[in-house]
């Protein structure tokens, strides 16, 4: 059996990172090309209860450097519910236990998680429910983690919105950016009232602000 | 000209030469594959160029929380992928258990784990998998489970076989396992690949060597463990999966 122990030793200088008695962990590797039947089901971006008033839509494009688009993304969206609880629901993938297939959701729970892979044109879509919370300065805004082939580790990034404007001005992360960069995070407001469109550049000009939690 | 394994060799051991280097001189050993590794093709104008921005949350953090699944999002056959069609699927059957745990040691349980992976010639049930390599109609090679109280996690499924890809000229992957894994935060979210103990094509293949930490890259090799095989019946592997990054609950205990 593989033993990941490893007490502090050696000459390696203190990391603040390091918990104390830290496993080391598992490496991340690319989702690949051919998740496609694996990972996305059906509803996956159908986020927010059918016919739920308060949907919005959220859509846009993943780009590589070149600003070609990427057609094998995956993305997913995680947030916290209209009255800003992250306990989320299970249900997202919701299985008919007779026959094995996607139920879709049970159109009722607001579940927080959303899948959706880029169709050719680099272009996904989510309908989901706007997020709540969390106490300010705080602004509201919905995870994301893109997934792709040629990306060795998944990257984060986060869509605020642009209504938001007092609460995003006073948000810790958005005020530490630069103002360029601080408008790739912000979703613009399209037609009809209710969509948003979020493009996601993994590179280059325009790149998005990608995360990292410590 | 197409890329050779040969260039493909040159460019591993100048990363090599350089992460040595580095180690040498006082670095962290690397846990995760750099973003940028040239050697894998497809990493090239998909990494970010600009610095990653560092979160520091406070337990409302969003990320330090986690989606949600649970029996309404699993059947009973999710986690044996040889039963899913009206026959057998070829190949040699295999048993694959282990923990998922987080970087403290703890049992991360009630997560869920998807697996995907080639069947046993190499082949993908993927219309854009090309490879001339027989489909089997009796395996789609799909696995979910949640994790128990314990952290662990048991597979039954056949073992895949190597493919071709078009990374560089006579490029192969190694035989693997494709894990998509949810911890207790968003911020543990894994996706990554389970190998075979004494594969050959190791130290051939840019995606398993973008890993340049040999201690990190025998993490991804399971460990055969005859007391998992089953009489008559599958071969065993064990592979226990540590997650990374910080949950919600680590910033109450004032971690
Ligand atoms: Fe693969």
């Amino acid at each position: 059996m593989s033993k990941r122990l490893t007490p502090e030793q050696g000459p390696a200088p203190a990391q603040a990172l390091a918990p104390a008695e830290g496993l080391a962990p598992t490496p991340s590797h690319t989702v690949g090309p051919f998740y496609g039947y694996a990972l996305p089901f059906p509803g996956g971006g159908e986020m927010a209860p059918a016919g739920h008033p308060g949907a919005i839509t959220l859509h846009g494009y993943v780009r590589d450097g070149e600003g070609a688009p990427v057609p094998d993304a995956l993305i997913e969206l995680w947030q916290a519910g209209p009255d800003g609880s992250l306990a989320g629901a299970g249900g997202s993938m919701r299985r008919d236990p007779v026959t094995g297939g996607f139920l879709g959701r049970n159109g009722v729970d607001f579940t927080g998680f959303g899948r959706v892979a880029t169709d050719a044109d680099g272009h996904w879509t989510a309908r989901t429910l706007p997020p709540g919370g969390p106490a300010a300065p705080a602004a509201p805004y919905i995870s994301v983690c893109v997934h792709a082939r040629g990306l060795l580790h998944h990257l984060f990034t986060r869509v605020y919105f642009p209504e938001n404007a007092e609460a995003n001005a006073a948000d810790p992360l958005l005020a530490s950016l630069d103002p360029a960069r601080r408008e790739t995070l912000v979703a613009t407001a399209a037609s009809p009232p209710g969509t948003y469109r979020f493009d996601i550049r993994l590179q280059g000009e325009g790149e998005t602000v990608f995360l990292e939690f410590r | 000209m197409a890329l050779t394994q040969s260039d493909i060799d040159g460019e591993l051991a100048r990363v090599r030469e350089s992460y040595d280097k580095a180690r040498a001189e006082g670095a962290p050993a690397a846990d995760h594959p750099p973003r940028d590794f040239p050697p894998y093709r497809s990493s090239v104008l998909r990494h970010p160029k600009q610095p990653l921005v560092a979160v520091h949350g406070d337990p409302e953090t969003v990320e330090l929380h986690t989606p949600v699944f649970g029996h309404t999002d699993i059947t009973a056959i999710d986690n044996d992928l040889t039963v899913q069609h009206q026959g057998e699927p070829l190949g040699e059957r295999i048993t694959v258990s282990g923990r998922l745990l987080d970087s403290r040691g703890r049992p991360v349980h009630g997560q869920l784990i998807e697996l995907w992976q080639a069947n046993a010639s190499g082949r993908y049930a993927h219309l854009r998998d090309q490879h001339p390599a027989p489909l089997d109609p009796n395996f789609t090679g799909v696995g979910r489970t949640l994790t128990g109280d314990d952290g662990s996690y048991h597979f039954t499924t056949i073992k895949p076989g190597a493919y071709p890809w078009r990374n560089h000229e006579n490029a192969w992957r190694p035989a693997h396992l494709h894990f998509s894994v949810f911890g207790a935060a968003f911020t543990q979210r894994l996706v990554t690949q389970m190998y075979f103990p004494g594969d050959p094509l190791f130290a051939y293949d840019p995606i398993l060597q973008s890993v340049t930490e040999p201690a990190a890259r025998e993490r991804l090799v399971a460990t055969y463990d005859h007391a998992l095989s089953r009489p008559e019946w599958s071969l065993g592997y064990r592979w226990d999966i540590v997650l990374d990054g910080p949950s919600a609950t680590w910033i109450e205990e004032g971690r």
